[in-house]
């Protein structure tokens, strides 16, 4: 990355020398410290402080990781209104900072689980654009060979684990993770993510309480954005405040669009949940699109909300000011970098539509971990006939 | 390995399981039951207070396993065996497989320092720690999530299911997570789950607790089933559904808990993917599994005292079935006759052996 961004200064040689003297800052990783936007709230436990260290390295990165985030969110909105992604496609474009806040304070160790809203978050735990695109489109080369689809992205070896269709089992999947950590002695924690909407799923309190019991290294996150699909937070659920839920359980209230605040959170909880059992995290935070690509998202709340949010509080326009401010880059570099990002995006595109779809024995392979050696019919028997593997 | 039979109207014979694959291990099976009030079965127990705690009812559901014909013993373990109860087996499997592979952990309702509600897990408590015989709340949807998501890391959970009824509760996770997961993640994650538990008719348990979920599992993909009958099968399928990369659903018998056999010491696994060929012959082939087998080894001998000559194979494998096995056998015969499980609790409603017996007869007109 570094490398990239040197090359992106060399065409600024030409600039007077003032301005080339601030590039020597590229490569170096002087501490910054930033104050988080809004306090943290706690629930049985004291919260963070609001300064956060992190570097210009950090900073720069911040804003090149979301801003490919955001592009690629946006590319496959038109992807799908070209009827190239079918199905389901839940979209994270407004909730960047949650996915990279969370990158920032952990390791590949740490396991993170999610529900459907999964394709930022395998970007952030390693995953290429390449393979993002090629499961949107189901082709072979897609990160579960193209028989996932949007809501099943995984990254075994990122700790990545999915990427799932039905919202709050993957509560319970998080804190059995959290408990194979503590078996076998990893000093690694789980964030399992939910959203509002699934925070009414009681499988998440028994998944609690038995964490809780075992201390188990779990730290359940609830990506507040408001709306559970087409109904908003205070239409079900009597108390919205999710930090609390747990009861007995600590809890924190986090500004979900701040990736300092979230950062701070999350390397707070690890902490916490290493030594004292499980934590609670809510991130408030908002999502521009609507619940899916079938939803325009305007029913059931105003234009004007969405672009207030927009406005003031859009993880990538904050991150943007604190470039600007700290003197790390220029407008027109951050322009550049976007452009860079977009043309990127699109070559990833390009590549993932050259991709073939998955072969039709395909279809049979991986159900059962060793085949059977057994046959296997289309419903007319005429259609598709493969020996099991 | 000495014949045990114990006298009395004809009926305790000895049987011998001769199985389809040579290979397998094979051990003449005697099943003898505590005594019961009954006409037919005549065992006398070898002083398992076990059965007393089992409510035993009336009439004579545990029946010894009357076959008709006297198979010549193959020979393929000599030696020693040891007898013991079903439930004892299910035990001495789960107890070697966590000796032999430390990823390997039970959770469940009071498996743990309760010894498990029917027995199967008495004592692991105490030599594994906590930390592998876990006991849970009462939350079946959560802990078969978290056996599972354990499981996506390496784990090999045994989740225990008090009773499989309640693991409807967990159908979701079965279904959606379990099963699906290794398709879906393209083969990243494997599921190396055990879910087993008891089912079936138990002694008047009422409605709720006497379900048989074969079926509702039946249309989930990537699971496998397997149904034990007999101890030797119960250790047999145990350790090999552990040892199984694929989640795989071990259902159990409430009433089959105290069948005593005598198995062999050293370790054997029986194949899950394979049927069992319990009595082999000509006529028509009787498809069963769990209980009903013993129900229609009865009915067997009063078909062979009417001139028939039944086939009858346990089917052990549930899903997939081992349609080799059963293809030949059908093929032989070309008459099957399967024997469903009727789930509610009224005597009349769960197949007797008379009603095998008529079925046949209808068959082979």
């Amino acid at each position: 990355m570094a490398l990239s961004r040197l090359s992106s200064r060399s065409n600024i040689i030409s600039r007077p020398l003032s301005a080339a003297f601030r590039r020597s800052i590229s490569t170096d990783t002087t501490p910054i410290t930033i104050e988080t936007s809004l306090p943290f709230t706690a629930h049985l436990c004291d919260p963070p402080s609001r300064s956060v260290e992190s570097s210009t390295q950090e900073l720069l990165s911040f804003f090149r990781t979301m801003a490919l985030m955001r592009r690629m969110e946006i590319a496959a909105d038109s992807l799908y209104k070209a009827k190239l992604i079918r199905g389901f496609c839940h979209l994270y474009d407004g909730q960047e900072a949650v996915a990279i806040g969370m990158e920032a304070a952990i390791t590949k160790k740490d396991a993170i689980i999610t529900a459907y809203r999964d394709h930022c978050i395998f970007l952030g735990r390693g995953g290429s654009l390449y393979e993002v695109f090629a499961e949107l489109m189901g082709r072979q080369d897609g990160c579960s060979r193209g028989k996932g689809g949007s809501m099943h992205f995984y990254k075994k070896d990122s700790s990545f684990y999915g990427g799932h269709g039905i919202v709050g089992a993957q509560v319970p999947l998080g804190c059995g993770i959290a408990f194979a950590q503590k078996y076998s002695k990893e000093e690694a924690v789980t964030f399992a993510m939910y959203g509002d909407g699934a925070a009414n799923q009681g499988q998440l309190f028994e998944a609690l309480n038995i964490s809780a019991l075992w201390d188990l290294p779990s730290i359940l996150v609830c990506e507040n954005n408001h709306y559970g699909m087409g109904t908003a937070e205070w239409r079900a659920a009597k108390s919205p405040s999710y930090y609390k839920r747990g009861d007995y359980v600590p809890g924190l209230k986090v500004d979900g669009m701040d990736a300092f605040a979230v950062k701070q959170a999350c390397k707070f909880a690890k902490e916490h949940a290493l030594k004292n059992g499980p934590i609670i995290l809510e991130m408030d935070t908002y999502r521009y699109h609507g619940h899916s690509m079938s939803d325009p998202g305007s029913t059931y709340r105003t234009r004007d909300e969405i672009s207030g949010v927009r406005q003031e509080r859009d993880p990538i326009e904050r991150i943007k000011k604190l470039v600007l401010s700290h003197d790390l880059a220029t407008e027109k570099e951050l322009k550049d970098m976007e452009k860079e990002i977009r043309k990127e995006v699109d070559d990833a595109i390009a590549k993932a539509k050259d991709c073939p779809m998955p072969e039709p024995s395909e279809l049979f392979t991986n159900v059962y971990v060793k085949g059977f050696g057994t046959e296997s019919f289309g419903a007319d028997r005429k259609e598709v006939k493969a020996a099991l593997p | 390995m000495a014949a045990r039979i114990h006298g009395g109207a004809g009926a305790g014979a000895a049987t011998a399981l001769s199985t389809f694959n040579p290979k397998k291990l094979v051990a003449p099976s005697r099943t003898n039951l505590p005594a019961r009030s009954s006409k037919r079965c005549i065992v006398a127990a070898a002083g398992s207070d076990a059965s007393k705690s089992l409510r035993v009812g009336h009439s004579q559901k545990l029946i010894a396993n009357a076959a008709v014909a006297t198979k010549a013993e193959t020979s393929a373990t000599t030696g020693t065996g040891h007898e013991l109860l079903l439930f004892e087996a299910l035990q001495e499997g789960l107890e070697e497989e966590m000796d032999r592979d430390p990823h390997v952990c039970v959770m469940g309702e009071d498996v743990g320092h309760y010894g498990g509600s029917y027995k199967v897990t008495k004592g692991l408590a105490d030599k594994f720690g906590d930390l592998r015989v876990l006991d849970t709340p009462i939350c079946e949807n959560a802990f078969t999530g978290m056996g599972i998501g354990a499981a996506m890391t390496g784990l090999r959970p045994v989740i225990e299911g008090m009773n499989m009824g309640f693991l409807l509760l967990a159908f979701n996770q079965i279904s959606n997570n379990c099963g699906m997961l290794h398709y879906t993640s393209g083969g990243q994650f494997t599921i190396p789950v055990v879910i087993r538990g008891p089912g079936g008719v138990g002694r008047q348990l009422g409605a709720e607790h006497s379900q048989r979920l074969e079926s509702y599992f039946q249309s989930i993909p990537g699971i496998q089933m397997v149904a034990c009958s007999t101890p030797y099968n119960a250790k047999g399928l145990m350790k090999a559904a552990i040892r199984s990369e694929n989640p795989v659903i071990l259902f159990e018998h409430v009433l089959l808990y105290n069948l005593k056999e005598k198995i062999p010491d050293e370790e054997y696994i029986c194949n899950l993917e394979e049927a069992e060929m319990v009595r082999p012959g000509e006529h028509i082939t009787i498809l069963t599994y769990s209980r009903m087998r013993y129900h229609v080894m009865q009915a067997a001998k009063t078909l062979v005292n009417k001139g028939y000559d039944p086939e009858v194979i346990d089917i052990r494998s549930l899903k997939p079935f081992d349609l080799y096995t059963i293809g030949n056998s059908v093929k032989k015969t070309h008459r099957d006759v399967p024997t469903p499980y009727a789930g509610t609790l009224e005597e009349w409603t769960v197949v007797q052996p008379a009603q095998i017996v008529t079925a046949v007869e209808q068959l082979c007109q």
